[in-house]
Formats: structure tokens, C-alpha cells, sequence
């Protein structure tokens, strides 16, 4: 009892000398241990803290939400997703979204753990996120790169790691590969680099890497009910759409635009950035092997690359206190992507059955007048 | 005959009026088929020859290593200013104006493209931008016009930039500079941090002019090491260490991080830094740290 006592002191102490360093907006009493739904979502998380959110998220909600160990890291971690979707009795389309494929980008998987407590919270009230859940599955990967994203909480040192955790081979000593040039998706030809030590480094062969085989053989399994695939990464303020070759554009390219700058429109109207909308070669550098590229390879039509603020100032580590504001700009622009994705696939094929049922009706009628 | 026509059909059109009713709901709430399918996109898993690059210099490994980058083929005439080319010449521009006028208390980013344009001009290519750039600490902005020359050739020289703002220097940082000016310049407290921001992205509110320093002290060596194929900016100041001030100028050795997009290399570096409210920001000296390859902590950390 007063250890317990001792400890809340030292905690209340703890809190106190932090709160200064934090800059906190409120004046109440802020510390790192609390996990109160006001102050989760404005903080940084580590992954063990990440695996324990989403056993809260299944347990709190056991009607629409579980989850899926779909392979294993290098280092023989789980990789895991949560399900979302209001169940069903026949097969549902899905949207896929995956955040944290490289490990310092640490605002990716902070808003893939927005975004689900955000339909989480409004699925009941709000009728469009309703009508969604009840016609899609969202299928959402907090941390991709465990191993990586690990690391990066190792110590200040390794804060700025990017790539996986494999070991390098034949000679070469450093570890990583960059698992976003690491799909077999003209795997090994631009925009790498064949030097293990490289931040490029596409590995020994397209899906050397376990977490870049477990996407593919999920998006693999999925493809005829994935209708879009969202990737999160930072910073730079961008939607990426496909190809990342410079000579190569996607067959709905135009679609890919227009919805993209939609998209950016609606992050626009929430706190005012600009997102640039564009074709990696075209916005940023040409690189092949991506997630993305693979996606739309195997027919998935809607494919966006997240790049998330901010444009230099701080780089990966985005202060805590912007991870509220850049969520809520993402999620608009998320949101206008799947719901188009939603309407085009359930509201344009309603048109078009309603439309072919009554010309059947009315040929149907005009053959039998003829008839009689 | 007509009258038992019409109704017979009325009586028809009724009851498939009424199936398709039924039938409707179903059907529109159940699976639709996509209908986009087919990519005619590049060949996946093609065994296309790749494009290669020659080994850089700096590679340590024996064995054959190739960076497999397109050659970027430079944009002559108007640029589009969302695409790559405007983008990183208007950083360099960034970098120039930090140089000539960034400040513990005046630090720029670039904010907006508006238009821009390049050529080739003998052995160099020149770019003309129009710029929305900010100063990020009293949030104004100002519009630029910026000339700037790449050199050509084999000699890494730095490029050079010619700009001019309206508006972007309005703010008054007089007294804040030589309130922080008097406050550093006496030798018995002398200030060091690290790792700042951390990495939460937060730093102590009295780190923070330090932090804008040795970002403008950066600037010195990104516009230097900078051309048509890099985006620098500083990711972090791992540590500073303030010494004895010397001819009135504040002086601070700095370790920084540069983070390259386009490499997306973490690279880092050492600098002599002194600063008054007179004389500015000058880097006296600048030092790459070697990358160390085998200094990475053991594998297996557990969380």
C-alpha cells in the first residue's frame, strides 16, 4: 500500500517535471501513463502498447471488429491486422490500409489507430460511415514493419531507421531491407539499390522479406473483394499514385487524379495544408517494388501512398502535439477516397441494375403489346 | 378485344413490376462485380535488363553493387510547380535565404511553388522560380523571386542563388535577439542539449532557439552539398555545445542530421557555428561524420 502510495507520488512528481517539457495545451496534470481516451490518441505509441490497443478495440467492440495474425517478421513477430465491418452473411467488399511500413515514419501507425477509433466512435450515429460498414470490410495493419518500428523505439540512435531488421547477406553487414521496394512489382529495377547497406536496399529477391510475402499473399487472397489499397508514410505532405516508373501510367490514371485531389481538397478544408497529388517520378523520385505498384498490378483500381506532415520542419518526429490536427486532415482525405471507392462500386451498380430491369420491363411490355 | 388486352397486360405489368420490385433489393445490396480489372501496366516480375548507374565513391562493400536509378532527364522551359524539379531548386532557395538571413529567431520554409522555369546556359542549368516562402516562427510570408545556377560539369561547386522577398522579413526580432544575445554571451553557464526535437518531436521551450540556429546553421551545408537531385532538411540537432564566446559572437559546436529524400539518407555533420544580432549566423567550420555501418545496436532489442 505504500509503494503504491510512493509510486503515485513519484508518478504525480514524474508528470509534473514532464509536463514542462511537453508543452502540454491544457494546464491539467498530463503523464505518459495515462491512457485516457482524451490523451491516447495524442501520443506516440510503442508496439507493445499498440498490441494491447488492439485487444481493447476487439474486446470493446466484439460485434464489428477482430483481428488477423497474417505473418510473421523477420524476427518472428506476428503481423497483425484488425477487421472492421458490420458482419454479414455474404462476402463483403474490402478496403485495405497499412501504416508503418517503414519504421520511423511513427505518425503512420498514429493514424491508422485514429482512423479505427474514428469509425469505431461514429459508425452507430453517422449514416454514411454506417452504410460502409455494413457493405465493406476494412481491413486496417497498425505496424507493418514490426521489427523495424521496434527498433526505432530502441534508443535515440536508432529513432531514424527505415528498413526491415533482416541481417545483409553474402559479405555485406548491415541490416534492412526496404520493404517498400521489396515487391514483386518490376521488382529490382528503378529507384534501388542492390547494396544492403543502401536505405534502398531492395533485398536479395522481390518478397525476400516475411512482411512483404504476408501482404502480398493477403492482397493475393483478396483481390477480386479489395476495391482500395491506402499505404501510410511521412512526411512530405503527399498522395502518391501509381506507377513509380516514369515512362508508365496506371489504366485510370485520370480516375487515380481526380480522386486524388479530391482528396486533398478535403485534407485542405481541415487545417488548411496543401497535399501534393502525383506519381512518385512525377512529385518526389521513380522507384519500383512498392506496395502500391503491386496493388494496382493485381488489379486493385484505387491505390494511394500517404505521405503525412510534415514538410521538413521536424521531419519523422513530428511533435505529439500534431498528431491530432494530421490525423483529422487524414482521415478527411481517407474518407473521400473510400467513400467514392463506396458509392462507385455500390451506388453506380445500383444505377445500372435499376436501369437494366426497367428497359428489360419496358422491352418486356412493348414485345408483348406487339404480341397480342 | 382491346379492353381484355389492356387489362390482361395491366395485370402482367403488374406482377412483374412487383417481382422486380422484390427482386431489386436483393440484388443491389448484394455483390456487385467491379468492372475494372485488367492493368495494362508494365510486366510484373519482367526480366527487363535494368538500367545502371556507376558504383559512387563511397560504397565499402567488395562486392558489385549497383544503384539502379533512371536517368532523370532535366526539364527545360516552364516547370510544373507541384512536380519534383521546382520543388527541390525552391528548397536550395530556402536553404540560401537561411543563410543570409536565418536567426535564433528567423527560421524560413518554403511554402509554395507558384511558377518556375529552367534552361541550360552553357555548362549549367538555371532555374527562375516565383516562391511563397514562410518564417515559421511569427508565421509570416512573403513572396520571392529566385534565380539560381547549378553547375555543370564534374566539379561539385555549390550552386548559386540571387533572391529577393517582399514581406517575408517583417517581423521584429530585435529584442528577442539581444534579449537571448545577453543571456548566452557571459561564460560561466554555458548551454549544451541533444536531441532536440526528440523523439516525440518535443524539445524544452529554452532549446528552441538553439534548435532554429543550428537549422539555419545547416542551411549553410545543404545549400552547399545541393543540387538537381537532393531535398535536404535538418531532421535533428543530436547535440550542441555551447563555448566560450569569442569577438562578441556567441559560439556553438553543433552535431546535426540532414535527412536527403532522395537517398533518403540520414547523414551527419559537425559545425562551428558563432551568431550575434550584428554579425549573423557564420559556420566556421564543417565536418562529415563517417556513416558507421557496424554501429548499429544488436538485433533482437526487446520492447
Amino acid at each position: 500500500m505504500m509503494m503504491l502510495g510512493l509510486g503515485s507520488v513519484g508518478l504525480v512528481l514524474l508528470s509534473l517535471a514532464v509536463q514542462s517539457g511537453h508543452g502540454a495545451q491544457d494546464s491539467a496534470v498530463w503523464s505518459r501513463e495515462e491512457t485516457t481516451e482524451r490523451n491516447y490518441y495524442t501520443r506516440y505509441h510503442n508496439m507493445s502498447e499498440i498490441t494491447a490497443w488492439m485487444e481493447q478495440m476487439k474486446r470493446e467492440n466484439p460485434d464489428v471488429v477482430s483481428s488477423m495474425v497474417y505473418g510473421q517478421t523477420y524476427e518472428r513477430r506476428n503481423i497483425t491486422l484488425l477487421k472492421i465491418g458490420l458482419s454479414s452473411t455474404v462476402r463483403k467488399k474490402a478496403i485495405w490500409m497499412d501504416c508503418g511500413i517503414h519504421a520511423r515514419e511513427w505518425i503512420a501507425p498514429a493514424f491508422c489507430q485514429y482512423f479505427v477509433r474514428e469509425i469505431l466512435r461514429t459508425y452507430k450515429t453517422d449514416t454514411k460511415v454506417n452504410e460502409m460498414m455494413k457493405n465493406l470490410d476494412f481491413y486496417i495493419t497498425p505496424v507493418l514493419n514490426v521489427d523495424g518500428y521496434i527498433y526505432s523505439w530502441h534508443n535515440e540512435s536508432t529513432r531514424l531507421w527505415r528498413k526491415s531488421r533482416s541481417p545483409g547477406t553474402g559479405g555485406c553487414t548491415c541490416y534492412g531491407t526496404d520493404l517498400n521496394r521489396n515487391f514483386y512489382a518490376n521488382w529490382g529495377m528503378v529507384g534501388v539499390s542492390t547494396d544492403c547497406c543502401n536505405l534502398f536496399y531492395c533485398g536479395t529477391k522481390a518478397l525476400s522479406e516475411s512482411e512483404a510475402w504476408a501482404v502480398t499473399d493477403m492482397l493475393g487472397k483478396m483481390r477480386e473483394d479489395i476495391l482500395a489499397f491506402l499505404t501510410i508514410h511521412s512526411y512530405g505532405q503527399q498522395l502518391l499514385v501509381p506507377y513509380g516508373h516514369p515512362n508508365t501510367s496506371a489504366p485510370n490514371h485520370d480516375e487515380l487524379m481526380e480522386v486524388g485531389l479530391g482528396a486533398a481538397m478535403a485534407i485542405k478544408a481541415v487545417h488548411g495544408m496543401d497535399y501534393t497529388v502525383g506519381t512518385s517520378p512525377d512529385i518526389l523520385y521513380p522507384f519500383l517494388g512498392s506496395s502500391q505498384d503491386f496493388a494496382r498490378l493485381i488489379g486493385i483500381p484505387l491505390s494511394f501512398t500517404f505521405e503525412l506532415r510534415d514538410k521538413g520542419e521536424h521531419g519523422f518526429e513530428l511533435p505529439e502535439d500534431q498528431i491530432q490536427p494530421t490525423c483529422e486532415e487524414a482521415y478527411a482525405g481517407a474518407q473521400h477516397i473510400i467513400t467514392y471507392t463506396h458509392d462507385k462500386a455500390f451506388y453506380s451498380y445500383a444505377a445500372t441494375v435499376t436501369a437494366t430491369l426497367w428497359t428489360t420491363l419496358l422491352a418486356a411490355w412493348v414485345s408483348s403489346a406487339i404480341l397480342l | 378485344m382491346d379492353g381484355l388486352l389492356f387489362s390482361d397486360l395491366t395485370v402482367w405489368s403488374m406482377d412483374w413490376t412487383l417481382l422486380i420490385l422484390l427482386v431489386v433489393p436483393t440484388v443491389v445490396h448484394g455483390n456487385p462485380t467491379v468492372t475494372v480489372r485488367t492493368g495494362s501496366g508494365p510486366p510484373v516480375g519482367s526480366n527487363q535488363h535494368p538500367n545502371s548507374v556507376p558504383l559512387s565513391e563511397d560504397t565499402q562493400t567488395t562486392t558489385e553493387v549497383r544503384e539502379v536509378v533512371v536517368e532523370e532527364v532535366m526539364m527545360t522551359g516552364m516547370l510544373n510547380p507541384s512536380h519534383y524539379p521546382a520543388r527541390r531548386a525552391a528548397t536550395v532557395v530556402q536553404h540560401y535565404l537561411n543563410t543570409r538571413y536565418g536567426s535564433p529567431y528567423r527560421w524560413i520554409f518554403l511554402s509554395k511553388v507558384h511558377s518556375g522555369s529552367a534552361e541550360d546556359v552553357a555548362e549549367m542549368r538555371k532555374y527562375q522560380l516565383e516562391l511563397t516562402m514562410q518564417e515559421i516562427i511569427s508565421n509570416v510570408s512573403g513572396q520571392c523571386s529566385a534565380e539560381l545556377l547549378f553547375p555543370g560539369g564534374e566539379g561539385q561547386s555549390a550552386p548559386q542563388v540571387q533572391a529577393s522577398c517582399e514581406g517575408l522579413l517583417q517581423s521584429n526580432t530585435t529584442a528577442q535577439e539581444e534579449a537571448f544575445y545577453q543571456q548566452h554571451r557571459a561564460s560561466n553557464n554555458m548551454v549544451s542539449g541533444n536531441d532536440i526535437p526528440d523523439s516525440y518531436g518535443h524539445m524544452e521551450p529554452n532549446m528552441k532557439p538553439f534548435w532554429h540556429l543550428g537549422g539555419v546553421a545547416s542551411s549553410f551545408i545543404m545549400l552547399r552539398e545541393s543540387n538537381e537531385s537532393t531535398l535536404y532538411n535538418m531532421a535533428q540537432v543530436a547535440n550542441f555545445t555551447q563555448l566560450e564566446t569569442e569577438k562578441d559572437q556567441l559560439r556553438v559546436n553543433y552535431h546535426v542530421l540532414l535527412h536527403e529524400m532522395i537517398s533518403q539518407e540520414i547523414i551527419h555533420w559537425k559545425l562551428l557555428v558563432t551568431w550575434s544580432p550584428e554579425q549573423g549566423v557564420q559556420v566556421l567550420q564543417t565536418e562529415l561524420q563517417p556513416k558507421c555501418h557496424n554501429c548499429e545496436a544488436p538485433p533482437n532489442t526487446t520492447n
